[in-house]
């Protein structure tokens, strides 16, 4: 029988319940809406740079999906907030390459710290994208302060094509 | 409505029908798959496959081109087709219109009365040509497959869509209609069977109430004509759609019905070769129902199929079909409504519905709720079902349903639910 421990670990369900960051940032610099159309989960993350627009100086978002998106947001929270923005987009990358694999190999537990217990999200092709809602609005939060240099702003509400 | 008090001499062999499904002999996660999933997709009798291959291993070739033998023999099976599907749906075969599927029959007529109010078709297209003023008629039960192309055809035409509000459990009754639908009504779409909450539509009602003010009636038969007896000429309606995937047949296929004197008079919004008498290179005059839309190559194979599915429902008889499902949507029904916590989308116990039931955990997601069922081998959809507005009014965004076919067995409705009361203790829920 599948083991549904290794989809819902301890940690995924521990966030989808602390759900760290949860709630609207006052004057976010940049903020960016996800739909997952396929169930209509969505998630609206904004984000503070500091001063000098390298560091990830706080994040807040508003969400209503399932508990993976939600433990991933929470998550993802923990993670960045505090994180030099290039190191925030590697870590990005590496939470995809890690969800892109349906099961395969090693995550590297020192750039995705709690964010591994998501490995067993991967061997789950319909819950890759709930996983990812989150991280592709980080992304396109990252690319739109940096773009605009740190002036305030929200991007369109695009349906994520990210899986 | 009520429970159909008379019944059939025996029921369905469940064991016997269960032998014609390859598919349901697997396991999912290590337990006996459980298939609550036919109001998706539904699984096909061995009969439907091999119907498809004998066609195309010894009869295929182009039909309606050419006049070899073997084009013949293609066009006759294609043809023949028609007139099993027709027989099954009260139709005449004139009034069949093979199509993709049920959101592409729905378009055929929306998209035709788009080029109605262009200007094409002439003044027996008068009836579909639409304005400022008009209305069309949906409810908020809709699947997106029957609201989007209404609401395309608002915005081309400058008339405006209305809609049948529903109940605080989603369901509505004529009264609803009755307060929508007026003499500014031109069309009124519904569904027959709900995808959703399994609520039966008062299609008769509708109908006269409709006809009376001269507007037209869609019916999306989705739901209807693969689970019970579905005559369209008895409904009064003038169109309806189905899909063959939903009732033992093949993807790729699905049917308009239309009252022949429409069809003729509808545009036919995909042009063509197989459409048309005569082309000159300035203009095309088009055949009538069914030609005129079976635009380019045909799915054969497939209605082929269909037939074939179609004639394995027969032979199991359409009546006792509708029995099974009417005891397996009470026993559902029943068995949700003892789960404590767990909201039932729809009617509750002791009326009757379609073989399925939504059902919203508080305080777990669908997927988390669809998660866990599928680790005990049962396939149910979670999801907004392509019902976004009702979703939205019931104050919910996704549901987990459970649907329910000729191979459903009690036992695995329970299986379902017993699952389900596991779900919350899983998930620590305690919103």
């Amino acid at each position: 029988m599948s083991d549904l421990s290794g989809l819902y670990q301890e940690l995924i369900l521990d966030h989808s319940k602390r759900r760290v960051g949860d709630g609207p940032l006052a004057d976010p610099q940049a903020s960016h809406h996800e739909v997952n159309p396929t169930c209509g989960d969505e998630i609206t993350l904004g984000i503070r740079l500091d001063p000098s627009g390298s560091t990830v100086e706080a994040i807040g978002w508003e969400g209503d999906g399932c508990s993976i998106s939600m433990a991933s947001a929470s998550a993802l929270s923990e993670l960045v907030v505090g994180a030099d923005v290039e190191h925030a987009r590697e870590v990005i990358d590496a939470f995809r390459a890690m969800l892109r694999s349906k099961g395969a190999g090693e995550p590297d537990e020192d750039l995705l710290g709690d964010a591994i217990a998501f490995h067993g999200v991967s061997k789950y092709v319909m819950r890759v994208k709930c996983a990812m809602l989150s991280w592709v609005a980080l992304e396109a939060c990252l690319n739109e302060a940096q773009a605009t240099g740190g002036t305030a702003g929200a991007s369109a509400p695009t349906p994520s094509e990210d899986a | 409505m009520t429970f159909e008090t008379q019944t059939t001499s025996e029921p369905l062999d469940l064991a016997s029908i269960r032998r014609d499904f390859p598919y349901l002999a697997q396991e999912l996660n290590g337990y006996p798959l459980a298939y609550l999933d036919s109001g998706a997709t539904a699984q096909r009798p061995t009969v439907v496959l091999d119907a498809e291959r004998e066609y195309l291993e010894h009869a295929n070739a182009a039909v309606h081109r050419g006049a070899s033998t073997l084009v013949g023999a293609a066009t006759t099976a294609f043809e023949e087709a028609r007139e099993s599907v027709a027989r099954f749906v009260g139709a005449g075969e004139r009034e069949i219109v093979w199509a993709e599927n049920a959101t592409d029959a729905i378009n055929i007529v929306a998209l035709g009365m788009a080029d109605a109010a262009a200007g094409l078709g002439g003044a027996e297209a008068d009836v579909f040509r639409l304005g400022p003023g008009d209305e069309i008629v949906v409810t908020e039960a809709e699947h997106h497959a029957d609201l989007i192309p209404w609401q395309r055809l608002a915005a081309k035409t400058g008339a405006t869509l209305r809609f049948v509000a529903v109940h605080d459990d989603g369901t509505w009754n004529i009264d609803d209609a009755a307060s929508v639908i007026g003499p500014k009504t031109r069309l009124v779409a519904f569904a027959h069977v709900s995808n959703v909450t399994g609520h039966i539509a008062p299609v008769e009602d509708v109908v006269e109430l409709a006809h009376r003010h001269g507007a037209l009636v869609v019916l999306d038969a989705c739901q209807s004509v693969p689970h019970r007896p579905t005559d369209f000429a008895a409904l009064g309606v003038d169109f309806a759609a189905f899909s063959a995937h939903k009732m033992l047949g093949p993807n790729g296929i699905g049917v308009l019905y239309g009252r022949e004197h429409l069809l003729d008079a509808l545009p036919p919004a995909r042009t063509g070769g197989s459409t048309i008498t005569t082309v000159t290179m300035e203009r095309a005059e088009f055949l009538p129902s069914p030609q005129r839309f079976e635009a380019g190559t045909q799915p054969v194979s497939q209605a082929v199929g269909l037939a074939e599915a179609v004639r394995y429902l027969e032979r199991l008889d359409m009546r006792r079909v509708h029995e099974h499902e009417v005891e397996l949507a009470g026993l559902l029904v029943d068995e949700v409504a003892r789960i404590p916590g767990i909201r039932l989308v729809g009617s509750g116990p002791g009326i009757e519905r379609g073989a399925l039931a939504s059902v919203d955990v508080p305080g777990v997601h669908a997927h988390d709720v669809g998660q866990f069922l599928d680790s005990r081998g049962i396939a149910v959809r979670v999801g907004h079902h392509c019902a976004q507005p009702l979703h939205r009014r019931l104050g919910l965004r996704a549901t987990t349903r459970a649907s329910a076919y000729v191979y459903t067995t009690a036992d695995e409705v329970r299986r379902f639910a017993s699952a389900l009361a596991e779900v919350r203790p899983f998930f620590g829920a305690t919103a």
